[in-house]
């Protein structure tokens, strides 16, 4: 039975390494990376396009929610705007749209608002479950005006990633105007904290953690994200290989 | 496990044994299992806890922590959660529809009517008692007999295809938000998102379980001759017992 186990083990290395190693092979990789599609096409075709995330009770909310990715920015031009409370803070709203937005913190706050008890779920694996209260995206790309040739938002962040790598994400109009889709500023009932994203921070509840950006400083409308960043629509799919699509 | 008997007149006859159904999908089974367990413990690393309930983080108490699985367990060997993510999420939709395939298949061409079906006569508990008791003696069935599933096997066959890889399946999906709006009954069903990844996690392990007894069955009752029953369908009557 010891040699059995020993050429067990031994085969299941030997298969190991050979996984690694056609994982590295470039048409075995690309098929690895578009099973991304499959997902997407799939649960699109499951759920009505305005189907809801679960949304959930006040008690059932997590004692403490936990705050994951950049904890601070704590870039110069980061610290000049929390120090006046936000104060200075202005979302932009460009690219393809006819009436460019600057919106401060206070005019956001006088907007119809959204309030929703949901689960964050991270691609560890972990989930928390928080309030909160924020404008529909919807509300501020109708405000904007979108154009026709727009097809994905992009959100810049104030976080850098280290080396001049600013935090991005971007999904599609799919996502964007989905009701539960809204730009936070309030977490179980107080203004958000810089652990979780102050002043406001992305809420897409369809999708994993690392799609809800955080420090938001401007919303991009564009035809295509081949062109920002690497390409990939985000920090964790550049760098990472994260999937962009991440509902799954 | 048509037995159709080849050579009629030979002490040992071959026959046909397993279908062609099964040999494709025991052996693409095998080898997506294979793909899906290493690269969950991958996926696992990234969190190595579990909670019961809908949320689960580092602030509330875990069932279970664990420290990361070694390079050994893991697809790929060093930690990386994407690449572990695309193995286990290209593997999970064929592995899915395979199974799909497979049942409805079983029910149409009868291989669930007529091997995994139990029969009145299995179900008596004499009968129960007198296959345990075999197993513990591994005294395998011989001539005729050994061309049927016993209790055991069946149960054991009925309860991975019918039960325990539909779980595991079902409790993958519910950890999707993508899913969960799609289909909000999986969360409700399974008692939120953190307790079907635990369901996930322990069933797993006991998929693993099944194969190493399974191994361990193959290696006694005669590996050359069950593993060839499993790649050509032909299969050694062993003699019988006097």
């Amino acid at each position: 039975m010891i040699v059995a186990r020993r050429a067990l083990l031994l085969g299941a290395t030997a298969a190991l390494t050979g996984c690694d190693r056609l994982a590295r092979n470039e048409t075995v990789r690309n098929a690895l990376f578009s099973a991304e599609n499959f997902h997407r096409w799939a649960q699109r075709s499951l759920m009505a396009r305005e189907a809801l995330a679960q949304e959930f009770r006040p008690d059932q909310i997590s004692p403490v929610f936990r705050a994951n990715g950049t904890a601070n920015p704590n870039t110069p031009d980061y610290k000049a705007i929390w120090r006046t409370g936000f104060a200075d803070w202005r979302l932009r709203v460009d690219g393809k749209v006819s009436r460019p937005l600057s919106l401060s913190l206070s005019q956001l706050r006088t907007l119809p608002h959204r309030e929703q008890i949901t689960r964050h779920d991270c691609v560890e694996g972990w989930s928390a479950i928080g309030k909160w209260r924020g404008v529909p995206l919807r509300t501020i790309l109708d405000a904007a005006g979108l154009r026709q040739d727009a097809r994905y938002i992009v959100f810049h962040c104030a976080d850098d990633m280290g080396g001049g790598r600013p935090y991005y994400e971007s999904i599609d109009l799919n996502d964007a105007f989905h009701p539960q889709t809204i730009l936070a500023f309030a977490l179980n009932d107080r203004p958000l904290s810089v652990a979780n994203g102050a002043p406001l921070r992305l809420r897409v509840e369809r999708q994993l953690g690392y799609k809800q950006a955080k420090y938001l400083m401007r919303i991009e409308a564009v035809d295509s994200i081949a062109q920002i960043g690497r390409g990939k629509g985000g920090f964790w799919e550049d760098y990472a290989g994260y999937d962009w699509y991440a509902g799954i | 496990m048509t037995a159709m008997k080849l050579m009629p007149d030979s002490a040992d006859p071959i026959v046909k044994r397993h279908r062609l159904s099964t040999r494709m999908w025991h052996w693409l089974n095998a080898l997506l299992l294979y793909i899906l367990f290493t690269s969950g413990l991958g996926i696992f690393n990234a969190h190595p806890r579990l909670y019961w309930g809908a949320y689960g983080a580092n602030f509330d108490p875990a069932w279970l922590e664990l420290d990361r699985f070694g390079s050994w367990w893991t697809l790929p060997a060093t930690y990386n959660l994407a690449l572990s993510r695309h193995w286990h999420l290209t593997a999970a939709p064929i592995f899915a529809f395979a199974l799909l395939a497979y049942m409805l298949w079983s029910v149409v061409n009868r291989h669930v009517g007529r091997d995994l079906a139990f029969r009145r006569d299995d179900l008596a508990p004499r009968h129960i008692w007198q296959d345990i008791k075999d197993h513990a003696r591994l005294r395998f069935p011989t001539g005729a007999a050994a061309l049927r599933y016993n209790v055991l096997q069946k149960a054991s066959y009925i309860g991975v295809i019918f039960i325990a890889l539909p779980l595991i399946i079902l409790t993958g999906l519910t950890m999707s938000p993508g899913m969960n709006a799609a289909w909000p009954w999986l969360a409700e069903l399974f008692g939120g998102r953190q307790s079907a990844r635990s369901i996930h996690f322990i069933t797993a392990f006991a998929l693993v379980a099944f194969f190493l007894v399974h191994i361990l069955m193959v290696l006694l009752a005669g590996p050359v001759n069950e593993v060839r029953s499993m790649i050509t369908g032909r299969y050694k009557v062993p003699e019988e017992r006097p």
